[in-house]
């Protein structure tokens, strides 16, 4: 080989080598077959036989560093023991639960454990890696007696054409979590946290002309990573407004809301200057912010205020939730346990046993108020919220009865009851170009509202007219 | 030379495929090269297999996948649609404009600054191991403690960079946090972090030059911009080309810093590159396909890079 040819194919190598594997990462062969799991088992809807002899691997344990729920979880598979015996639980300790790169990651790699944990929005993901079983059949009030309480809305996230894939463990609904101690330190009434957009900015200038001095900032935005575009979201959802079509295929988030919400984020930003002057933030930072005292707002789900207190030094006195401003209705997350597609009907009957062992049982589990208070676990938070009937009225006594938390500091947003809805179809699409119009309006002094809505309208339709 | 009378292993295997490679083909000629090649092919199966599991099965799988949907568990095949599907994507061209932006400001930057300071770092008689350090310190600092270092010090309320400029009285900026300035803001802190090794191969490079050469310039009354264009650089054009290659190639596939400085998009989609677009399909949309599709775009404008290269190079020669 000539050393011309030798340097021109060594030259293309190199080019290619390093240039195609960065889209390479996923390399695992879907099963072509889409039969279900097997849950057409004559026997599915029965509970487990505690004699059957069974293994199954579970994530999210709580990891060392969170001593007390590490111990619960220990003692519970301790207690769960003493009904299924023959039931082994290899527990994966992972914290954040989730990381939504490794979890992809990991349905590409089919190595997620037997019974998986994710956020209920990840179903349409879980399901087109064809990693869920259908556990339709396995789900009755047999194996989880407080079905007939859980919430048939929370329950339809986690269904697709019918089936059932997932069990809920906890949900939540946004609003907007605010620091009482900087209200009263501004001069404002705790106990009357804004409820607009235009109260919001009135008393964010307020914070901002009493406490700027001190780095405090009224109210805090993402703006990057997608999160801008979650929170315009929230924000639409809160003045009633959808961000598509109810066909799911046009964009419907350009019209006067839209306009009035970024028109106020981007005065609070540019005229008023009440908020922080980086644009980039993105979740965690906002934690960060509130964990030390330096802002008064900020739009939120009430698991934040845990994490503020536990990870930031965030006292609970101070928090405040309060609903989402509008209040019309209020974008609806949570987490759920999936069951993975190739567990044995007997896995899979051993996981349900345990996820409602551990998380729908009253007085069990996540659930034993009593327990939680002895071991400093914070009990009173306004979440989980997916029991109705007669389950919502024992919880909501032993919430009462064991509360550890200030309760009257979420008051507005419990007794608001805002309707929840799921995220948009082609959520995180949508929200990519969402990102836009608010990074365009938290970066831009002179930023166009009208031509960003425009713009990103035209972008969202063409995103839903190629139905990626 | 000896070699004209004794001819080494090389040119007796050579001679013997010219006098009839067919007559020595079959399976004994097979095993008999494989005999004598033994060891050699003892050293290579490592190497070959790497490649094998970590390139070139991935590449392939790449391009297969380009072509695939998986729904549901199913996967099937789909022709160009998710060719279709990205080319059509809003954020396409886009993402091209900021990847072309960020590979010729790094090049302007980050290609002729490293090259000048290696000169300077030539031309000095005192110091110049500890400088060479110096230059060299950013380079062992992990990217990511690096990326995060500059995101603090770009912060427009906190950062080092603008209480410097009040400092000095002089007009503040938003660094990442405008559209305008996000992106130049990266490459700025991308090529403080690799500036040092291309520092050393230059300095390498410079070193191997004759110094009769300067002499000779200096005795023809050469400046020192006529000497570094007439012989500095000729001499180490070999090494600038394959820099530049390396640099388009690398730049081009900038991720890290976007995503880490810039949270990815950055404002207005300013930072958005074709990498992180990749990845926002991949990790994002759940849709490999489209990831694996917009990769394809890349290796073919990459390779058309290593081809002119290549062109370039033998018409040097």
């Amino acid at each position: 080989m000539s050393r011309i040819r030798y340097r021109r194919l060594v030259a293309v190598a190199l080019v290619a080598g390093i240039g195609l594997t960065s889209a390479a990462c996923s390399s695992s062969d879907k099963k072509d077959d889409n039969g279900g799991s097997k849950a057409s088992s004559s026997s599915a809807g029965t509970p487990l036989d505690p004699k059957t002899k069974v293994t199954i691997s579970v994530d999210c344990m709580p990891p060392t560093t969170k001593k007390p729920e590490r111990k619960q979880w220990l003692d519970d598979i301790a207690e769960f023991h003493k009904t299924y015996p023959n039931v082994t639980i290899n527990s994966k300790d992972t914290f954040p639960c989730e990381d939504t790169d490794k979890f992809t990651a990991q349905l590409q790699g089919s190595s997620e454990t037997d019974v998986f944990y994710s956020y209920v929005t990840d179903l349409n993901q879980v399901l087109d890696a064809g990693q869920a079983a259908d556990i339709t059949a396995y789900v009755n009030d047999k194996t989880v007696p407080n079905l007939k309480d859980i919430d048939p809305n929370v329950l339809a996230i986690l269904k697709d054409d019918g089936k059932l894939y997932g069990l809920p463990t906890t949900n939540y609904s946004m609003g907007l979590v605010y620091n009482r101690k900087i209200f009263k330190d501004a001069g404002l009434d705790p106990d009357k946290p804004p409820t607009t957009w235009d109260e919001i900015r009135t008393d964010s200038k307020v914070i901002q002309d009493k406490l700027g001095s001190k780095g405090i900032h009224g109210f805090f935005e993402y703006g990057a990573g997608n999160q801008g575009g979650w929170h315009l979201t929230s924000a639409l959802y809160g003045a009633g407004n959808n961000v598509v079509s109810e066909d799911g295929t046009k964009a419907a988030f350009n019209g006067p809301e839209a306009t009035s919400i970024l028109q106020t984020i981007h005065d609070m930003r540019w005229v008023d200057n009440s908020m922080p002057a980086s644009a980039g933030k993105e979740w965690g930072e906002s934690q960060k912010a509130m964990g030390a005292g330096q802002i008064g707002m900020y739009l939120a789900a009430p698991d934040d205020i845990q994490l503020m207190v536990q990870q930031y030094g965030a006292n609970f006195n101070d928090l405040g939730m309060a609903p989402i401003p509008g209040g019309k209705t209020s974008l609806m997350g949570g987490n759920d346990y999936f069951f993975k597609k190739s567990d044995s009907p007997d896995q899979i009957k051993a996981g349900i046993a345990w996820i409602n062992f551990k998380f729908l049982t009253l007085k069990k589990g996540q659930f034993n108020y009593a327990r939680n208070k002895t071991d400093g676990i914070p009990v009173g938070l306004p979440q989980p919220f997916f029991f109705t009937g007669q389950s919502k009225a024992t919880d909501t006594a032993d919430k009462t009865q064991y509360a550890t938390v200030p309760v009257q500091n979420y008051k507005s947003y419990v007794d608001a009851q805002v309707p929840v809805k799921g995220e948009p179809p082609n959520a995180q699409k949508l929200y990519t170009v969402l990102d836009t119009v608010m990074s365009g309006v938290l970066s831009n002094k002179g930023a166009d509202i009208g031509k960003l809505l425009s713009s990103a309208e035209t972008q969202a339709n063409q995103l839903l007219a190629a139905g990626q | 030379m000896a070699a004209t009378t004794v001819p080494d292993k090389t040119t007796r295997r050579h001679a013997g495929r010219a006098a009839g490679p067919r007559t020595q083909g079959g399976r004994g000629g097979l095993s008999r090269k494989l005999s004598q090649n033994l060891q050699a092919y003892g050293f290579l199966i490592g190497a070959i297999l790497c490649f094998g599991f970590f390139s070139w099965y991935p590449m392939v799988r790449e391009f297969i996948m380009s072509f695939q949907q998986t729904r549901r568990g199913v996967t099937s095949w789909v022709g160009f649609k998710n060719i279709k599907t990205v080319y059509h994507d809003p954020y396409f061209w886009t993402a091209w404009k900021n990847t072309g932006m960020f590979t010729l400001y790094a090049l302007v930057i980050g290609f002729v600054v490293p090259f000048f300071v290696a000169i300077l770092l030539n031309e000095l008689r005192h110091a110049r191991a500890y400088l060479r350090i110096l230059v060299y310190l950013p380079v062992m600092l992990p990217p990511v403690a690096g990326a995060l270092l500059f995101k603090y010090f770009y912060n427009p309320e906190y950062g080092l960079f603008n209480r410097i400029l009040k400092i000095f009285h002089l007009p503040t900026s938003q660094w990442l946090d405008s559209s305008h300035t996000a992106l130049i803001s990266v490459v700025v802190a991308a090529t403080w972090m690799s500036m040092g090794s291309a520092t050393l191969i230059y300095l390498a490079a410079l070193q191997n030059i004759p110094g009769e050469l300067y002499e000779a310039a200096d005795l023809d009354g050469a400046g020192l911009w006529s000497k570094i264009w007439h012989v500095t650089v000729p001499q180490t054009r070999l090494v600038l080309s394959l820099m530049l290659l390396l640099q388009i190639v690398a730049t081009m596939q900038e991720f890290t810093n976007v995503f880490l400085m810039a949270g990815g998009n950055g404002p207005e989609n300013s930072t958005m590159t074709v990498v992180y677009m990749v990845y926002q399909y991949g990790y994002r949309y759940n849709n490999f396909g489209g990831a694996a599709a917009l990769g394809l775009f890349l290796l073919l404008v990459l390779a058309g890079f290593s081809g002119l290269y290549a062109r370039l190079n033998r018409n040097a020669d």
